[in-house]
């Protein structure tokens, strides 16, 4: 029962990391970089979201709906300003400049809202007005799975299922997918490029800012580096499923929070980040573009 | 003096470039030993001066990592890493057995880059079997983990030799290693290393600078540097001419890492106290940030770059909590003004022409 425990809530935060990484996966197989800001943006989202929780007195869901509104225009005006003038440019010189927004984003979150932590109150309680747990309990109570945890998983399974209908049915879907495969051939189709990596990005942003609100909803507090470390365990996460992969970010996120989870419980708290990096490079020498990753062969 | 000059035009633009720049970091290095002797150089600028030389080094390095091998390695703090605990414990235990702080400090640089060596080794060999985007985040994953690994490190000093303990569980302290009273701890965990004394100097930075600019210069120009500027230029073709890649990157690889590892122990011996977390993911990109502003392959850009973007955030005091902010919108800046081609044109119409600005280095 508490191996169950444990794999729960693995898979919910998992399932944190599988939305961020869907972010990157996306950004990654259109613009082929590396978007180190990615990470801040959710750091932004929370904090757009607390402020409407706590100085607005909004809802949850409201104030998630206007963070993801924020970001998505974050998203887009950092692309527009720092990405897109260097298309033309190494991706070494890209992923400096991604680093440098990083940077930008969280000095000025310090500068706006304070370096101190600042307590997050979740998106669904933790326990209900009669002070019970806000809690599903199975098996005459043994297991308690909060409802945030449900509502994450949730959350997650339907983005999912929505990006795979977009990318694969929709016209701008189908216009992302040619733009990743080839921005030349695609603009010879009439396919507007620079709009589809626009929207893109405001895609990943979006989901940067339900991602940020649930994953403070975990951690109940909120930092200017609090995206930092998902965002490179999300990174990782994409790239274990193989980059590029709608699926294979998700199924790399779950597995992520499952190891994650475990290794902390099992093994040693102190050394569950290097466990799951271990994990990473195992699977990547033995599959070399992810669980998922299409294998390209070289062309001469 | 006719002779010279002649033989001085004489020489490859290479040469002349690899020359000018020994030149440069040893007029460095005259003047700022003057300005210190007259006292013109204020506090913080001298508590500055070993570590700038550390990831002067480090920066140098990477750049053969990234610049000339052309792999892209986000975990080169990891070597730092290990360069500057080993350091530590070599120079800490051989207290008693080198007096001499110098010959120590020597003594300890040498541990840390055979122990950087060593894990660069290690991690090289699976790891430079992927590429791109891929090595990248191995690179990362590895930095991360050396990181966690020194974390849970406890080491003590007494007279029956090292004691090591690995605090896996996270509940040992530096009291189970059972020392006798008179011995030191010299690792505590996540507290890092303690009471470690300095020994590092300008002087020792500087000659570290040099050993390093001579290995990578001479590697850079030699065969083995040309093969691995092949691999890096059209892998394919150079493995069709015959050049052993695993062996080339490998020898890339591993001689960049044990150079960290040096410049990890000069670091690690200018500060009495010391944590793992200091050589985190954000040290690997700060040293790649020298790297790429001070142009791929180019040593010298490297040198500058590492010093200046090192004494920028100092010298930015004067706008207090706006610095960091400044530091990356200057940053940002950079980055567009050198890679876009717009505003390179416009830059070319306002500026003079450089002369063969491209091809140096």
């Amino acid at each position: 029962m508490e191996f169950l425990s444990y794999l729960i809530s693995g898979i919910s935060l998992g399932s944190v990391y599988a939305i961020i990484a869907l972010g990157y996966t996306m950004v990654y197989g259109i613009a082929k970089m590396l978007n180190f800001a990615h990470g801040d943006v959710i750091m932004v989202g929370g904090y757009v979201s607390f402020c409407a929780m706590s100085y607005l007195g909004l809802p949850g869901w409201l104030s998630v709906v206007l963070a993801m509104a924020a970001c998505t225009v974050l998203g887009v005006v950092i692309e527009g300003l720092a990405y897109k003038p260097l298309r033309q440019a190494t991706s070494l010189a890209v992923l400096i400049t991604a680093i440098g927004v990083s940077y930008f984003l969280q000095n000025a979150a310090q500068l706006i809202w304070g370096a101190s932590p600042k307590g997050y109150t979740p998106l669904i309680p933790t326990t209900n007005a009669q002070g019970e747990p806000n809690a599903l309990r199975l098996f005459d109570g043994q297991l308690s799975i909060s409802y945030i945890s449900l509502f994450t998983m949730g959350a997650c399974i339907v983005i999912m299922a929505l990006l795979t209908f977009f990318t694969g049915r929709t016209k701008l879907g189908k216009a992302m997918r040619a733009c990743s495969e080839d921005k030349g051939a695609a603009q010879l189709m009439g396919i507007n490029v620079n709009a589809t990596i626009s929207l893109t990005f405001a895609i990943g942003s979006a989901l940067a800012a339900v991602a940020g609100g649930l994953l403070c909803s975990f951690t109940t507090s909120l930092m200017p580096t609090t995206g930092s470390m998902p965002g490179i365990k999300a990174f990782t996460a994409a790239v274990f499923g193989g980059i590029g992969s709608i699926p294979g970010a998700f199924l790399g996120g779950v597995l992520l929070g499952i190891i994650e989870s475990l290794a902390k419980a099992y093994i040693s708290t102190q050394l569950a980040n290097a466990i799951l990096f271990a994990v990473l490079i195992i699977v990547l020498l033995v599959k070399p573009s992810g669980l998922l990753g299409k294998y390209v062969p070289e062309k001469v | 003096m006719r002779k010279l000059t002649q033989k001085i035009r004489g020489l490859k633009k290479t040469t002349k470039v690899d020359f000018a720049t020994y030149l440069g970091v040893i007029l460095a290095f005259i003047a700022v030993t003057l300005l210190g002797r007259f006292g013109l150089l204020n506090r913080s600028l001298t508590g500055m001066l070993v570590p700038i030389c550390a990831y002067i080094v480090m920066a140098v390095s990477l750049n053969l990592t990234v610049g000339i091998l052309g792999e892209l390695s986000l975990g080169h703090a990891g070597f730092m890493s290990v360069g500057a605990f080993s350091g530590v414990i070599a120079a800490q235990s051989l207290q008693g057995a080198i007096p001499s702080a110098p010959v120590r400090l020597a003594v300890a640089i040498l541990v840390g880059a055979v122990f950087a060596a060593a894990a660069g080794f290690i991690v090289g060999v699976p790891v430079l079997r992927l590429r791109g985007d891929y090595l990248a985040i191995v690179t990362l994953a590895f930095g991360e983990i050396i990181k966690e690994l020194i974390n849970c490190l406890l080491v003590g000093y007494d007279s029956r030799g090292l004691h090591m303990a690995f605090n896996v569980s996270g509940s040992l302290t530096i009291n189970d290693l059972g020392l006798e009273p008179d011995g030191m701890a010299i690792i505590k965990g996540a507290q890092g290393a303690t009471g470690t004394t300095t020994i590092a100097t300008f002087t020792a930075g500087f000659i570290l600078i040099m050993i390093t600019l001579v290995i990578v210069l001479n590697l850079v120009r030699s065969r083995a540097g040309r093969a691995i500027m092949a691999l890096r230029d059209n892998r394919i073709a150079a493995e069709s001419v015959g050049i052993n890649v695993t062996k080339y990157k490998l020898m890339a690889f591993v001689t960049s890492a044990s150079l960290a590892g040096a410049a990890g122990a000069l670091y690690g011996l200018n500060y009495s106290n010391l944590a793992a977390s200091k050589f985190s993911f954000d040290t690997s990109i700060l040293v790649l940030v020298y790297v790429v502003l001070g142009g791929l392959g180019n040593m010298w850009g490297s040198i500058i770059a590492a010093a200046v973007l090192y004494i920028l955030p100092e010298a930015l005091r004067e706008f207090a909590d706006y610095r960091m902010l400044v530091y990356a919108v200057v940053l940002i800046l950079v980055m567009l003004a050198t890679n876009n081609d717009q505003l390179k044109a416009l830059a070319g119409r306002i500026l003079p022409k450089r002369k063969g600005a491209a091809d140096n280095g």
